[in-house]
Formats: structure tokens, C-alpha cells, sequence
């Protein structure tokens, strides 16, 4: 992209944000979780994994708004006495980057068969669409869920815990790539009947580099629509599998880990340990669902409000 | 004539394809099986000799050949033998059948809950779709969609009982034994106990709902015949329920039934937050403690009410709609 080109999206942009305030919200709340993930080990107080650092006896202190707080632990601490804010700033580390490499992979799988399927119709067009119908019919979060729990059962929890990070990637991301597919493939379908692509096709451009040079960037939109949203799913199906103790251990937790490991607590009157890392989730989630609305309606102005 | 032989065809394709999908789903439980599970353990537990196993195996025929097995796997589970539960010590079809109450309960509950908000809610997003009222329903759909069920789960119970103190926040209370089923919805604590797990699951599938009431509602009111309704002087209610909601109901009943698998994804997380002891909840204390014919059998019987419902649904959507294309009797 041109420099003026760059310019006028940016000022696109935020026209765009200053329009729809509560998508530039989001935006910028997932902008400030995201780069408080990214350098959690520069500002978090404490290292939430160093388990000599951990003192019992600040074990489950109540967060700085609540009486009998401690003013080391701004969000109070857990059973073990660990540091609430930096286990969830920990916590949000793993969870982004499980739901991001799981959407690359989604998209990988999906984009590549919803191209060929789009673009060379057929048997190829048939398989991939039927396979497509049948995964999501059987529901993604019940055959992530069906995953894990055989890995777990048939390796036993410790050896799930050694993997738990490339597992749930891979899990979540095989189970949800035929909505990448379907959109891959509708894009494609528009664009093969334009003209400049039957131009590309009368100069004698191979099927290959028609797809990548002609076809691809021109769907960009319609997936990265996608792609955001798609996000927000993979990082709630991380933590409902986490919480469901199929996902991170709690050696390395989540926040859906940090949820289940505080829910016994919950009952005893230290409702923060699970409540507030389900919080920092809701708003992770909500944020990206608004942002994609967001996009969507700014990328894909056809579509219209609704 | 023609007519009634392609509708014959269609539900024997149906049919077809049902018994088809629950071969490929057992054919994967006995695969699972084969590969994780240790079927002398179901018999012995761990401390027995090489020797005696290699015996015991013979006995049981667990030394023929895959094919042979499998056959026999077959043969079991149409007469309701799935295997003997590891932690039970009992058959695990009657263990995880003994659970389902709870479930299905559970999922009564909560589709009350939607049925008596989604409808409402999403006919008056449709008819009104600039009113405040209308944008704060889709608002807040947004919102509930974002809001993991488990975490609706663990807010409720912050707040309703450990805060308030109004309800129990785990198990299911008292229970009333009606012949091999047993029933919360009798005694005013089942009740109690229902009221908490029920909102949080119908949470996350009413946001789900009222949108597609709304979008199907839209899509009637601007049909030829709504017009119609409304030329002939018909009353909005009229036009609104008796026309258009009728024909908006249909679509539904399909969609409703591609969400059933997602609906069992959700029941599990709710049971599990809320202790709910039903099937979920079992499938969940299979794998901790890694009882692999129980794992296998509650996913062989969920298969098998996925496969039961969807056809259903597909008939039903048949006999509702004469419409309905037969081309995929083909």
C-alpha cells in the first residue's frame, strides 16, 4: 500500500471510531489488555510460576477496594497466596496466544480448501462442503471437548499438561475451520466471474497464480471479518476447556484455569479469585465481538448496520 | 401417487443415512476402545500376571482378529450391552441412563426459559426494529453471546448464594423416584436447586434464539401473503402471530435442531459449574479417572440422540412444510 494510500485509511479510521465510539472503545481496551499481556513479565508485580516467591500466609487476601487488603496485591491473591493480577496477566498471555495460533491454523486448513473449492468447483467443491456441513453439525466446542477428553484419558493428565499448549492449538484449530472454508469459498465464487480475472486467465496465468495474486487479496476482507471473531471463540473455547480441567494446567493457567481453581474458593467467600479472571474474559470476549461488528460494518459497508 | 412414493423415499433415505452415521459413530467408540482401553482392567483391576491375562484373554476372545471383534461389539450394543464401567462395576449403559434424568431436566428447564423470552423478544425486535427497546434486545444478545456459560454460572451463584443466600447453588435437592425415573420438578428444594443452572444455560442459547426468531420474523413480513393480511384489514396482532410467527416457527425447528450438539457442549460446562449430576457431569468423572467404556458409552448414546433428533427434526420439518424439497431423497 501507496504512503497516501496508508494515510487515508488511517484517517478512515478513525472518522470511522469517532462515528461508532463503542467499537474504538473496544479497540482500544484490547489494544491495552493485549500490550499488558505482551509485557507481563516487565510489569507484572510478581512471577506467578517462581513458586518460592509465593508467601501462604498471604494466601487468599481480598482485592485493594475490600477491607483487610494488602497494597502489594492490587487484585488480592489466591489460595497459594499468588498474586491475583499477575497470575491474570499471565493468564491473558496464554489464553491470546492459544486463540490467535488456533485461529492461524483455522485459517490455514480453511482458507486453502474453501480456494480450491471455490475455484475448481466439482468433486473437489462437493467433498470439502459436505465435510464442511458435518463438522459444524456435530457442534466445534463438543468435538474440541471429545478431543482433549480422549488425549486426557488415554495419556493421563500429566502428559496432557506437558502439551497443553500445542494440543488445545491444534484441537480448536481442526475443529472450526469450515466456517473459513465457507467464507474462503463464497469470496472466490464472486470473484472468479469478474472480469479481471478472465483477463488474468486470457493472458495464460497459471490456476496457482491466479488464486494467490488475483483471487486471495481480494477476499482479504470477508475473512479477516472472520477471522476476528473466530478469535474470540477459540479463546472461549480455551477457557471453557481449561475450566472443564481438559486445557492448561495449573502449573501454567489460563484464565479459564485460573476460573476452575478458584471456584472452591468461591464457596468459602473468596469470590475474587474466580470472579475477577472471569471478568478480565468477558471483557477480552466482548470487546473482539464488538471490534469484528466494528470491522465488518467498516470493511463491508454492503451488509449495512444490522 | 408420485407424490407419496418420493415422500416414502425420503424417509427411508433418512433412515438410512441415520443407521449409517450410528455404524461410523460406533465404529469409532469401539476404535477408542481397542486403543485406549484395556478390556482384562474391566474385569480384574491391575494386579494380575502376564500369564493369567494371556488366559483371560483367550477366554474372552480377545486374541481373534479385529473384524471378528468388532462384529461381536455390534451384536452387543443392539441388545443395550455397551461394556461394565471401571469405576461403577456395572453395566454403563444403565449407568449413564440413570443420569439422564438430571440432564434432560435440566435442558427442560432452561428451553422454557428461552421458549418464554425468544419468541416475545424476537417478534418485537422484527415489528419495532428502530425502538430503544428493539436495539437494547439486540445489544444485550451481543453481550450474552460474548459471556461464557460457566462464568454466567459462577456470577449467579456469587451472587444468589453466596452473597444473598436465596438458593443452593450444587446439586439437584430433593427427588421424587417416578419407576426408574427420577424427578427434581416435584418438590419445591428439586425446584429451587433447578432454578440457578437453568437460567445460566438458557443464558447463552436465548441470545442465539432471539436473533433467529428475529431474522425469520423479518423474513415473513415481507412475504406477498403478510400484505395481503394487512390489505384485508387484519389487526396487527393477527397479522403479527396467526400469519406471519406461524410460518417465522418453521425454520426454527430446523436450526433448533442443528443446535442440539452445541446445547450438550453447554449442559456439560452448566453441570459441571453447578455439580448437576447428570450425564455431563459423569462423562467428565470418566475421564479424570480415565474409565473408558463409560467414556465410550455416553458418547455412543449422545451419537445416538443427536442421530434420533436430527431425523426427527427433518421429518418433522416435512410433515410441517409440504415445501420442503425432496431433492435430497435423491
Amino acid at each position: 500500500m501507496s504512503g497516501p494510500a496508508a494515510m487515508a485509511g488511517m484517517n478512515g479510521a478513525m472518522a470511522f471510531a469517532r462515528a461508532r465510539p463503542g467499537v474504538g472503545l473496544a479497540f482500544l481496551v484490547l489494544l491495552g489488555i493485549a500490550l499488558a499481556a505482551l509485557f507481563a513479565p516487565l510489569i507484572a508485580p510478581q512471577d506467578p510460576f517462581d513458586l518460592a516467591s509465593l508467601d501462604i500466609l498471604d494466601s487468599e487476601l481480598p482485592p485493594a477496594w475490600l477491607e483487610g487488603s494488602d497494597p502489594r496485591f492490587p487484585l488480592g491473591t489466591d489460595a497459594q497466596g499468588r498474586d491475583l493480577l499477575s497470575a491474570i496477566l499471565y493468564g491473558v498471555r496464554i489464553s491470546l496466544l492459544i486463540g490467535i495460533l488456533a485461529v492461524v491454523i483455522q485459517a490455514a486448513i480453511g482458507v486453502t480448501l474453501g480456494l480450491l473449492a471455490g475455484y475448481f468447483g466439482g468433486r473437489v467443491d462437493d467433498i470439502v462442503t459436505r465435510l464442511a456441513d458435518i463438522q459444524l453439525a456435530l457442534s466445534t466446542l463438543m468435538m474440541a471437548i471429545v478431543a482433549m477428553a480422549l488425549v486426557r484419558a488415554g495419556l493421563g493428565g500429566e502428559a496432557l499438561s506437558l502439551f497443553a499448549v500445542p494440543l488445545l492449538v491444534v484441537v480448536i484449530g481442526l475443529a472450526e475451520w469450515p466456517i473459513f472454508a465457507r467464507t474462503a469459498r463464497s469470496a472466490v465464487l464472486v470473484e472468479t466471474t469478474k472480469d479481471y480475472v478472465r483477463a488474468a486467465r486470457a493472458v495464460g496465468d497459471s490456476d496457482w497464480t491466479i488464486i494467490r495474486r488475483h483471487i486471495l487479496p481480494n477476499s482479504l476482507s470477508p475473512l479477516i471479518i472472520v477471522a476476528t471473531t473466530q478469535v474470540a471463540g477459540a479463546i472461549m473455547a480455551e477457557a471453557a476447556l481449561s475450566f472443564l480441567g481438559l486445557g492448561m494446567p495449573v502449573t501454567r493457567p489460563s484464565l479459564g484455569t485460573l476460573i476452575r481453581s478458584g471456584y472452591d474458593l468461591m464457596f468459602a467467600g473468596s469470590w475474587w479469585v474466580t470472579v475477577l479472571p472471569g471478568l478480565v474474559l468477558i471483557t477480552v470476549l466482548i470487546s473482539i465481538n464488538v471490534l469484528g461488528d466494528g470491522l465488518r460494518d467498516w470493511l463491508d459497508p454492503r451488509r449495512g448496520g444490522g | 401417487m408420485h407424490a407419496l412414493l418420493s415422500v416414502f423415499a425420503f424417509i427411508a433415505h433418512r433412515l438410512v443415512q441415520a443407521l449409517l452415521v450410528m455404524l461410523a459413530i460406533l465404529v469409532i467408540a469401539f476404535a477408542v476402545r481397542e486403543s485406549l482401553g484395556d478390556p482384562i482392567r474391566e474385569f480384574t483391576g491391575q494386579v494380575v500376571s502376564e500369564a493369567e491375562r494371556a488366559e483371560l484373554r483367550k477366554e474372552l476372545g480377545l486374541d481373534r482378529p479385529w473384524y471378528v471383534q468388532f462384529t461381536d461389539y455390534l451384536g452387543r450394543a443392539t441388545r443395550g450391552d455397551l461394556g461394565t464401567s471401571f469405576i461403577y462395576k456395572k453395566p454403563t449403559v444403565e449407568v449413564v441412563l440413570a443420569k439422564f434424568p438430571a440432564s434432560f431436566e435440566l435442558v427442560l428447564g432452561a428451553s422454557l426459559i428461552v421458549l418464554l423470552f425468544c419468541v416475545p423478544a424476537g417478534v418485537y425486535c422484527a415489528v419495532r426494529p428502530n425502538r430503544l427497546g428493539a436495539r437494547l434486545v439486540l445489544g444485550l444478545s451481543v453481550l450474552g453471546i460474548s459471556i461464557p456459560v460457566f462464568v454466567t454460572g459462577i456470577v449467579l451463584i456469587s451472587i444468589f448464594s453466596v452473597w444473598l443466600g436465596w438458593l443452593p447453588a450444587f446439586g439437584r435437592g430433593d427427588t421424587v423416584a417416578i419407576g426408574p425415573w427420577t424427578t427434581g420438578l416435584l418438590t419445591l428444594d428439586g425446584l429451587s436447586h433447578l432454578l440457578l443452572p437453568a437460567l445460566t444455560l438458557s443464558s447463552i442459547m436465548l441470545p442465539l434464539f432471539v436473533r433467529l426468531v428475529r431474522s425469520a420474523m423479518l423474513g415473513e413480513l415481507g412475504h406477498d401473503y403478510v400484505r395481503t393480511a394487512w390489505a384485508k384489514g387484519a389487526s396487527p396482532l393477527r397479522v403479527w402471530i396467526v400469519h406471519a410467527l406461524r410460518n417465522a416457527l418453521l425454520p426454527l425447528v430446523a436450526v433448533g435442531g442443528l443446535q442440539l450438539g452445541t446445547l450438550v457442549a453447554y449442559t456439560l460446562l452448566t453441570e459441571t459449574v453447578f455439580q448437576w449430576p447428570g450425564m455431563g457431569f459423569l462423562f467428565l468423572e470418566a475421564v479424570t479417572r480415565s474409565d473408558i467404556p463409560l467414556i465410550t458409552t455416553y458418547l455412543v448414546l449422545v451419537g445416538l440422540l443427536f442421530v434420533v433428533v436430527n431425523t426427527l427434526v427433518d421429518l418433522l420439518s416435512l410433515a410441517l412444510d409440504p415445501r420442503v424439497s425432496l431433492e435430497g431423497a435423491r
